[in-house]
């Protein structure tokens, strides 16, 4: 007897169901945002705050139509990052011997002395905010990121700026020696850390 | 006779669709693997402002969400102030504490020191109720968080 060939399965609605499927998907899910500028809240304090010195403060103050008012004088916030590079750089007291600045006796005395305080009204927008704080946090990344290229070479990460240690140091799949780079970018967190202090109307 | 008339060659060949499910198939798996759930219903508007110096946000981490922004056009009776979402419900300021002490109570404790709050705030909100919301933070001791954003240039906020 001649052998009979299995009937062809119909699979002309495979298409609708793949469809039904894809559809459900594209509505019940979202692709996220995970991405954002990390920040610490200081802890609520009884004891009084310390005595810093006018020079070494630099205050970036929003008003409620979101312009900006940095050292007294207004500013455009695309000006606002060289500003800030300028003031942290600035090297007033001569103890820093990486910095570039103008060393301006009436400005910061070195980057651990430099404070940033960052004043909102309660009518500016979130926006805006966020545009500041990326300015400032810019700021901080340049002057990090050209004192890495400086010390990387002598510590065996050459031609690597701040910003790319820090995306290799979480990379899992890195196999460099994460120890070394972690003490390296700890020790330029060290030499440049981030003071920001907020203030709210 | 008419009976015996040849069928007409009737037009053009239809299109082969037999790679269709194929096609298809190869989206809904682009979009399983890209995408994830969603968490949380937003009753409010939440356009996240962008910026360029941002860092990946830690998923190994736990990670609450604290939602701002103003009511969207169905729930148009809360106002049209700048509003704090919780899960998946208005919520006051006061709340905040609450939620927080909630989050942690559902963690490991190894892992409540590292918990994280991520401010998913609009980008049309006021800095008044996410400084209020701040000021919560700090009372309840959750001094990690996270201003979501996505990425972008950030001047392109001001306007």
């Amino acid at each position: 007897m001649a052998k009979r060939s299995a009937p062809e399965v119909n699979a002309g609605s495979m298409a609708d169901i793949a469809f039904l499927l894809l559809i459900f998907f594209l509505v019940t899910t979202t692709i996220e945002k995970d991405s954002g500028i990390n920040r610490k809240l200081p802890p609520i304090e009884e004891t009084d705050p310390p005595i810093i010195k006018q020079k070494n403060i630099f205050t970036v103050l929003i008003n409620k139509h979101d312009q900006l008012l940095v050292e007294d004088e207004p500013m455009e916030i695309k000006d606002l990052r060289k500003a800030a590079v300028e003031f942290l750089d600035n090297n007033g007291d001569g103890t820093c011997d990486f910095c570039k600045g103008a060393r301006d006796p009436k400005s910061s005395d070195n980057p651990d002395k430099a404070i940033i305080s960052l004043k909102n009204d309660r009518q500016t927008s979130y926006g805006a905010y966020i545009s500041v704080q990326n300015e400032l946090v810019a700021a901080y990344n340049e002057l990090r990121n050209r004192r890495a290229l400086e010390v990387g070479p002598s510590k065996g990460f050459p031609n690597m700026n701040y910003q790319e240690m820090n995306k290799l140091h979480d990379d899992v799949r890195w196999t460099g020696n994460k120890t070394k780079l972690g003490d390296l970018i700890d020790q330029i967190k060290l030499e440049i850390p981030q003071k920001l202090s907020e203030v709210v109307e | 006779m008419s009976k015996f008339k040849k069928k007409k060659d009737g037009g053009l060949a239809p299109i082969n669709t037999a790679s269709l499910p194929d096609i298809v198939f190869m989206l809904l798996f682009f979009f399983m693997v890209a995408t994830v759930m969603r968490e949380n219903e937003l009753k409010i508007k939440n356009s996240l402002p962008v910026a360029n110096q941002v860092e990946k946000l830690d998923k190994k981490n736990p990670v609450s969400y604290i939602y701002m922004g103003k009511p969207s056009a169905n729930y148009k009776q809360y106002g049209t102030e700048a509003r704090i979402q919780l899960n998946d419900d208005f919520a006051s300021v006061g709340d905040i504490i609450s939620f927080i002490g909630a989050e942690r109570a559902a963690l490991r404790e190894e892992l409540i020191p590292f918990l994280t709050v991520s401010l998913k705030v609009d980008k049309d909100a006021n800095m008044g109720i996410v400084g209020d919301v701040k000021q919560e933070l700090r009372k309840t001791n959750a001094l990690k968080i996270n201003y979501t954003t996505g990425v972008g240039d950030a001047l392109s906020n001001m306007q």
